[in-house]
């Protein structure tokens, strides 16, 4: 156990929560596409975070564990005029909630600025700790 | 000679630790605050202090106590805090669960690291002055 292994769990949540972020903007980007390369709408996905011993210590790290696709039902909108639209007129767009993908953003930014001033104090501790002994 | 430096600085030096013990528990805590049913550590910096303190350096002492001659010796193992001991990694009492099982409370880890990273830093100032202390002694000025 030492000051350094607060960087690798510090490190290890930043790089966790830069992962969901870039899983949000991809929710985003996708919000109205109405196909993707297997010839579905596109689906949201998330990410599942999971706790990882850090050193064999009791402390732990954060990791993603899995990104899972999201399997609410594509929302059905009339389009009669669209090409992918079905025998009804209505197109299956993404199920991204818009919504929630900004309050996940929100959290994920949060939560990575927490860690960095995580890491910013001890930086300064382990600086200070450097300096015992000279006056 | 050393033994005296020792006693003079070992105070300190077991607080110091312990509170580098505590800030690492604390930080994997604000690290997994989004983690599904992770729960929240910390340990009791002054029973870990007295704990560490009445072991004089040696935590495979103070972690069980031998009282006849058949008793096997705990394993030593220096750096570790277990989970249950007095003075060991205990999991926090929640205010409010989460729907996630997750029992990290931010405003609760903030403060008790801000706390935690303040008080290291007191010790710090306190082993210079004791340092400042020893040197002026041998230099007699």
């Amino acid at each position: 156990m030492s000051l350094f292994n607060v960087f690798n769990i510090a490190g290890s949540a930043m790089s966790a929560h830069s992962q969901r972020l870039n899983v949000v903007a991809s929710n985003l980007a996708n919000a109205d596409s109405v196909t993707s390369s297997n010839g579905q709408p596109y689906k949201a996905k998330q990410v599942v975070f999971e706790a990882i011993p850090i050193n064999g210590q009791q402390a732990n790290g954060v990791k993603v564990q899995q990104v899972i696709e999201d399997n609410r039902p594509p929302q059905l909108v009339y389009k009669p005029e669209h090409p992918y639209a079905d025998e009804n007129g209505y197109v299956a767009m993404p199920n991204v909630n818009v919504t929630e993908e900004m309050v996940n953003m929100i959290a994920a930014s949060r939560a990575y600025q927490n860690n960095v001033e995580t890491m910013n104090t001890t930086k300064s501790m382990l600086m200070k700790t450097l300096s015992i002994g000279q006056s | 000679m050393i033994g005296k430096l020792d006693q003079a600085l070992g105070f300190h030096e077991t607080a110091l630790r312990i509170r580098t013990q505590r800030h690492e528990l604390i930080a994997a805590n604000i690290a997994n605050a989004d983690t599904p049913n992770f729960k929240a550590k910390d340990i009791d910096f002054a029973a870990a202090l007295r704990q560490a303190l009445a072991s004089n350096g040696n935590p495979a002492q103070a972690a069980l106590q031998q009282t006849a001659p058949a008793h096997m010796a705990a394993q030593p193992q220096p750096d570790t805090l277990h989970v249950g001991h007095p003075g060991g990694v205990q999991y926090r009492s929640m205010m409010q669960g989460s729907v996630d099982g997750n029992t990290v409370d931010m405003d609760v880890e903030r403060n008790q690291f801000a706390d935690n990273a303040v008080r290291y830093e007191a010790s710090l100032v306190l082993l210079n002055g004791q340092l400042k202390k020893l040197m002026s002694a041998i230099q007699g000025q």
